[in-house]
């Protein structure tokens, strides 16, 4: 589908470790719940570095649970999550963005008051760490900050080319080119682990071949190791190195992709009980 | 002695937050109906009071106007009306600004943010008080319709037979107590048993659903900003009779926040709870704490306790929980 | 044909980033400033510095406080009557108990104890929300007003109940005081209002700027991508509350030279304020000084009208300026939402383009 070395990148090829390095978030045994209502339950996985990690299923599968999980926002009643060799105690959601995780949502929390740039800029606010009295009068630090972090926000402006919208408010953007800009944004915090909640869902067919596209490169030029989360198996089965499938808050399958196709309890999943 | 004393203190919080409660009452109707936080309705009160009497006194509407563009001198038609008429009179006042509000103001803002519109009610309100004071004057107005008033002879009577101890209580207060009850009682039998009240429930719950299934939203809002016009009638008639129409009635308003706050801003019966609560802990607070502190404690006293609760509880007593998602 | 970014080529980020990218509107600035700091001055009476440029340069600073606040943060706060009275008193006690100290330094320190206050009360907006935190605000507004009332420490034990500015000078010139000229109060309050401005301005374009908008359009994500709530919303109260303190300290030492609590920071305070930001626009540091100008110029104006030309009496004015103001704040919110810095915007837009819109 993309002229980028996409054969490279799924099935049996990836397998070898070519492009997964060491664990660099492993979750055990994570059960979730609501009340009474179980949304994960007893999954356990790895996010190797450098790879493009998928978590698939059904609708109500607890993939989003799974992922607000991972970025701090739900705290699991049971299990482990451990992030580059150690435990990560519970912590609140920006604390878990300052070691490193940064993530888009399913649907779109940009702040629609202010320009995309701006949007942007907020991804590196973790970075910018002159005082408040040196902010005020616009002096040394703060300024220098400013220009440095304008500078690699550029950078990926022009990676993801949106250049010309660089000073459009984003409420008046179309949805395509939102998704664009949170993607942005999150890269903005060049993130040891970026997490993508159906970055394509919602969009036309040329708008995901962009989407796959920025995605593959993000992975191949900056070696960003990337989890994702996504109905549509195809675009999956094409972009991902491993793949998570769960249903029912249940994990039913992990492994290449086509390992993963060929499990039968994926298939019974997905198309329904497979006949006898 | 003591303990009885500070029982009719407490009494009398229990009578004060009965008021509190009947304001608050409208709050959360209109709340529930139309996601508005109206503040104005405080002043709504005051309005009516005003228009009350200045109907039953025969006042020429715009008096102070009209004598200052043509440079005459009216003030009153000369004829007195009787009290029930003027109150169906105001009532239908009320039911033409409702309409009004719903024409000229919240069709208009229709999917803004709830502070948007919070902040638009606080414009109503300036803008009602200042329409009260052109159409009415800005004096202090003795309202009375006939409810009885003074210290109740016959409850001193028998707690000093009982107790030994006569307890002063306002007979305007357990009026004003009996009122709100049944008020509360034919708003709750309304918005239960009545197709109006259940498609008011239902836009209540969510305005989409409700319009999909072919209730007007403009006539429940319309008809909801009546029934609060109308609660703001009651109000304001209780309060002018107790201590006059005149602009500290608006205040009473902000009195019934820290109500809602404490009862939740979905709940009547958080309202009348709330109400109940703050009467009787600002009395107690004045009577225990005041003197140490120099009195006056009733103009904060409610603020800080819904402050502090809030802290500790964000969604009231009775509010829905509320979940976050992303 | 004039008024054109074309041409004016930026060629550094910094440059990009400044407050006024069209030479034009730089050169208007600066010719505005001029004015008002070498101009006005000497020409300036009385009843334009009590009337008029002295409550407005105040007003703008108050609004600007806010305007940080509700504009950019997101909190709305109903309090500001009660955080200026924090000024004004504790501007009082500090001139009295420290007269050797600078005046302008017991204003500035004002502003300080302000914004810890503000932010003492700025605790609960980490629990509750929108209009639940306007309310919880009216309790900072009535405990404040009713503690300078009650407790006579604040008022130095005066048999009035009211604190009075003494005179304080500054090189020689009167700034406080009931010997103050009209220009010494008014180059005060524009030292103040024009410092301050461009503080705001720059607060508001960097890092923390970006922080309170971000908590401002959708806290939840915010703070998923790593801007702690805490921080954000409490720096927002006390940056909000210095500049309010000032205000208020202003408001009472150089303007009123004397006051009472209830009477001069009352609730109608707060909703004044809240109006001015709301008219002039939210989230808009030039909207705050339009805003200002608006609500300090509309009574004069109807009272020049109204009183002095048609003769009708000054309280059926006051009365019609209520309904004015009221119908105007509802006016506001549906029309344009962002108040006459918007208007001002748009007109900018068309004039960029003008003659040739296409």
């Amino acid at each position: 589908m993309i002229a980028t070395p996409a054969t490279e990148l799924t099935g049996e090829f990836t397998t070898d470790g070519r492009r997964t390095g060491p664990v660099l978030m492993d979750l055990k045994n994570i059960t979730l719940r609501f009340g009474g209502v179980v949304a994960i339950k007893d999954i356990s996985f790895d996010i190797r570095e450098g790879e493009i990690r998928a978590i698939i299923g059904p609708n109500g599968a607890g993939k989003s649970s799974m992922l607000n999980v991972i970025s701090g926002f739900y705290v699991p009643q049971e299990g482990e999550i451990w992030f580059e060799g150690a435990r990560r105690p519970p912590m609140k959601p920006y604390e878990v963005a300052r070691l490193g995780l940064a993530r888009t949502f399913q649907n779109i929390a940009l702040f629609d008051g202010m320009s995309v740039l701006d949007n942007i800029m907020t991804g590196r606010l973790n970075r910018m760490k002159a005082p408040l009295w040196a902010q005020a009068i616009w002096w040394g630090r703060a300024e220098r900050e400013e220009v440095e972090n304008r500078e690699q926000v550029e950078k990926i402006i022009d990676f993801l080319e949106i250049q010309n919208i660089r000073k459009t408010p984003v409420g008046r953007l179309p949805y395509g080119l939102k998704k664009r800009v949170e993607l942005a944004r999150a890269l903005a915090a060049e993130p040891r682990i970026l997490l993508l909640d159906e970055p394509m869902a919602g969009m036309n067919v040329e708008e995901k071949e962009d989407m796959c596209r920025f995605i593959l490169d993000v992975n191949d030029e900056f070696g960003t190791t990337i989890a994702l989360i996504e109905h549509d198996m195809g675009v999956v089965m094409d972009l991902s190195d491993r793949v998570v499938v769960m249903d029912y808050g249940r994990k039913i399958g992990d492994g290449t992709p086509d390992e993963v196709r060929a499990n039968p309890e994926v298939i019974s999943a997905y198309l329904g009980v497979s006949q006898e | 002695m003591e303990f009885l004393y500070a029982s009719e203190v407490l009494v009398n919080g229990l009578m004060a937050g009965v008021m509190y409660a009947l304001v608050a009452l409208g709050f959360v109707l209109i709340y529930k109906a139309s996601g508005v936080f109206n503040y104005a309705q405080g002043v709504m009160a005051l309005f009516a009071a005003m228009t009350l009497v200045g109907i039953m006194e025969g006042r020429v509407p715009f008096a102070h106007l009209i004598n200052a563009m043509f440079g005459v001198h009216v003030s009153h038609f000369g004829w007195t009306v009787p009290a029930i008429f003027g109150i169906a009179l105001t009532a239908l006042i009320m039911v033409g600004l409702a309409i009004a509000v719903e024409k000229l103001v919240l069709k208009h803002l229709v999917g803004q943010e709830p502070i948007i519109l919070f902040m638009a009610t606080i414009g109503l309100a300036w803008f009602l008080e200042g329409l009260g004071d052109v159409m009415w004057g800005a004096d202090v107005k003795v309202l009375d319709v006939g409810l009885p008033q003074g210290i109740s002879d016959g409850i001193e009577a028998a707690t000093n037979d009982w107790l030994g101890y006569g307890f002063f209580i306002d007979k305007l207060d357990i009026w004003a107590t009996v009122i709100a009850a049944a008020l509360v009682a034919a708003l709750v039998g309304f918005s239960q048993y009545t197709k109006q009240g259940r498609a008011m429930r239902a836009v209540a719950d969510d305005h989409q659903a409700a319009l999909s299934v072919g209730i007007s939203l403009r006539f429940i809002w319309i008809m909801v900003w009546s029934i609060a016009g109308f609660v703001a009638l009651v109000a304001g008639i209780m309060w002018g009779t107790k201590s006059g129409v005149q602009f500290s009635l608006s205040l009473i308003a902000l009195k019934a926040l820290p109500v809602l706050m404490l009862g939740g801003f979905t709940s009547i019966p958080g309202a009348i709870v709330g109400g109940l609560i703050i009467g009787m802990g600002e009395k107690l607070f004045e009577y225990f704490i005041g003197p140490m502190v120099g009195g006056a404690t009733e103009n904060w006293f409610a603020y800080v306790l819904a402050l502090l609760f809030l802290v500790f509880r964000p969604q009231g007593l009775f509010g829905e929980r509320i979940i976050e998602r992303v | 044909m004039i008024y054109r970014e074309a041409g004016d080529f930026k060629t550094s980020y910094r440059d990009d980033g400044q407050t006024f990218p069209i030479r034009l509107d730089r050169w208007g600035y600066y010719a505005l400033l001029a004015v008002a700091f070498l101009v006005v001055p000497f020409f300036i009476d009385s009843y334009w510095a009590n009337a008029v440029l002295v409550p407005f340069l105040i007003y703008a600073i108050a609004a600007i406080g806010l305007n940080i606040l509700v504009g950019y943060a997101g909190q709305v706060s109903l309090g500001t009557g009660g955080f200026m009275a924090v000024g004004a008193y504790a501007v009082y006690k500090l001139m009295t108990a420290f007269p050797g100290v600078p005046i302008f330094v017991h204003i500035l320190l004002a502003g300080l104890i302000t914004a810890l206050v503000g932010m003492l009360f700025g605790l609960p907006s980490l629990r509750i929300k929108g209009f639940y935190l306007a309310v919880a605000t009216l309790a900072a507004q009535f405990f404040l007003v009713w503690l300078f009332n009650k407790v006579p420490w604040f008022y130095n034990y005066s048999a009035s109940g009211q604190i009075t500015a003494p005179e304080r000078t500054f090189f020689g010139w009167a700034v406080t005081g009931p010997a103050t000229s009209a220009s010494a109060k008014y180059l005060t309050c524009l030292v103040f209002a024009v410092v301050l401005a461009w503080v705001a301005r720059n607060l508001t374009r960097g890092t923390v700027g970006r922080k309170w908008m971000a908590i401002r359009d959708m806290d939840i994500a915010a703070e998923i991508i790593g801007v702690n709530p805490l921080s954000a919303k409490l720096s927002a109260f006390a940056v909000s509350s210095f500049f309010i303190g000032i205000a208020g300290a202003l408001l009472f030492a150089v303007y009123l030279g004397a006051a009472e609590a209830s009477e001069a920071f009352g609730i109608n305070k707060s909703f004044l304020v809240l109006f001015m930001v709301i008219i002039g626009g939210l989230g808009s540091i030039f909207g705050s000084f339009a805003g200002a100008a608006f609500l300090v110029l509309l009574p004069v104006f109807l009272k020049n009208v109204l009183v002095a030309r048609l003769g009708w009496p000054t309280d059926l004015a006051a009365h019609l300026e209520l309904m004015i103001v009221g119908a105007l704040i509802i006016f506001f919110l549906i029309v344009e939402p962002h108040g006459l810095a918007r208007l001002w915007r748009l007109t900018k837009e068309k004039l960029r383009l003008w003659p040739f819109p296409h």
